[in-house]
């Protein structure tokens, strides 16, 4: 039995097979519909999330399978303080695989210790996001047609952002990588990420604090919201949160063949003029999501399309 | 020249970092043990300038070497029988360390969930680097 708790859970050509089931199931939709008859996918929400919860019990719904599961800790035991151990003790007697989301970073690694069914990362804190890098991986290579030989620009908050700590330690394992690190001082990625994972494999990286300096030179602009609920301070929360607005002047110094990713939900930081650029491809991204995590939860239950 | 008698069956732990007996003493548990126990702090050395040694009598068994690589992988841990030295371990860091030191992120499930083990592993061999098992946190020594 599996679990996906972080990027690298998965090698780089484990990687690419389930790219490329996510592209079948694109393809093919109607032929992936009863593949999980008779499974359950328990979504265990600790926070509030409406995009990830939503596209995982999608992806079971069109793979055929069922949902349960609660969307807030407040209505889950845990507010009768009952630990996450626990928890998935009893939720591997009533599901086949789930998808947690805590605030608390390593929340699905103790649920994967304690676990009878496959336990997959949707979010622990700022810490790791595979399923959306996942998805992230699939709308990059299906805009590129490749994951490597280009300029990433990873733009906002990069300090707690946990979708921009995965996406790069993704990836940095296809090589000829380039990322300009955009964001105010204070938001700058942490140094684990700077130490072990760019330093440590000499990938080409900057951090700048300028968005209009970097956009001539990027393949790929990846923006991200400026988090309130990571804040322990909401003097620094306001003070940052619109540090960055993608509009259409900026847009006008980009590559035609430029994209634009967003893990959303986004607030200010990209104007609402961008959503009909045909480079702005946030929307686009959320599709991809869906298909990802139905060939993630085909991998980890191991069924597979009947011939 | 301090004579601290010798011992006839236990550990001397050697060439501690002046100064750091203490943690050392205590880290170990070794306040918790009824046995004899002699701290020598600022000997003289050769190899140190200053040193600091540990003599316990008995509680062969007893001895967490993981922990104690973890703490300082450079002690010279003696093993005494019948008076002589019989055993010299050598201490290497350890890959996983419970329960020594604590995870301080307070983003990690350990801050809220008090029976979890604090676990943490050597990610950077060369830089004596641990992270916490859990959410990736470094430990500042």
């Amino acid at each position: 039995m599996r679990h996906l708790l972080n990027p690298l859970d998965f090698s780089v050509e484990e990687t690419g097979r389930l790219l490329d089931l996510a592209v079948d199931i694109e393809h093919h939709l109607p032929e992936y519909a009863h593949v999980c008859d008779g499974k359950k996918i328990a979504t265990l929400f600790y926070e509030p999330s409406t995009r990830t919860r939503l596209s995982f019990e999608a992806a079971m719904l069109n793979l055929g399978g069922s949902v349960l599961g609660f969307s807030s800790a407040a209505s889950s035991s845990a507010a009768k303080g009952e630990s996450v151990a626990d928890t998935i003790r009893m939720i591997s007697c009533y599901a086949d695989i789930c998808a947690m989301r805590h605030p608390k970073e390593g929340a699905p690694l103790v649920a994967s210790l304690h676990s009878s069914i496959p336990v997959i990362n949707a979010g622990d804190g700022g810490h790791q996001h595979p399923t959306q890098t996942l998805t992230d991986l699939m709308t990059i290579r299906s805009l590129l047609g490749r994951l490597n030989h280009m300029t990433v620009g990873l733009c906002g908050d990069l300090k707690f952002g946990r979708t921009v700590h995965s996406l790069i330690n993704a990836l940095v394992r296809y090589g000829d990588v380039k990322f300009v690190l955009i964001s105010p001082p204070e938001l700058r990625i942490p140094e684990y990420i700077r130490e072990d994972v760019l330093l440590a494999n000499h990938v080409e990286f900057e951090e700048v604090d300028n968005l209009d300096e970097a956009m001539p030179d990027l393949d790929i602009l990846y923006m991200t919201r400026v988090q309130r609920e990571r804040f322990f301070n909401e003097e620094d929360y306001i003070r940052l949160k619109d540090c960055y607005i993608l509009d259409k002047a900026k847009m006008k110094l980009a590559k035609e063949n430029m994209f634009v990713l967003h893990p959303l939900p986004r607030v200010n930081e990209i104007s609402v003029e961008v959503d009909d650029d045909p480079r702005a491809a946030y929307f686009r991204q959320v599709q991809y999501g869906v298909y990802v995590r139905m060939a993630l939860i085909m991998t980890l239950l191991e069924v597979e399309k009947s011939c | 020249m301090l004579n601290i008698s010798g011992l006839k069956e236990g550990i001397v732990l050697d060439h501690i970092q002046a100064g750091k007996s203490l943690d050392i003493y205590y880290h170990l548990g070794l306040d918790k043990l009824e046995c004899q126990v002699a701290i020598i702090k600022n000997a003289k050395s050769s190899k140190m300038g200053r040193k600091d040694i540990i003599k316990i009598e008995g509680a062969l068994d007893t001895l967490d070497l993981k922990v104690l690589g973890y703490i300082d992988h450079n002690i010279t841990v003696n093993i005494i029988k019948d008076d002589q030295i019989v055993e010299k371990k050598t201490l290497k860091l350890p890959k996983k360390i419970t329960n020594v030191i604590h995870c301080k992120n307070p983003r990690c499930i350990t801050s809220i969930e008090q029976e979890l083990p604090h676990v943490f592993y050597l990610s950077d061999a060369a830089a004596e680097t641990y992270r916490c098992l859990y959410c990736e946190e470094k430990y500042g020594k």
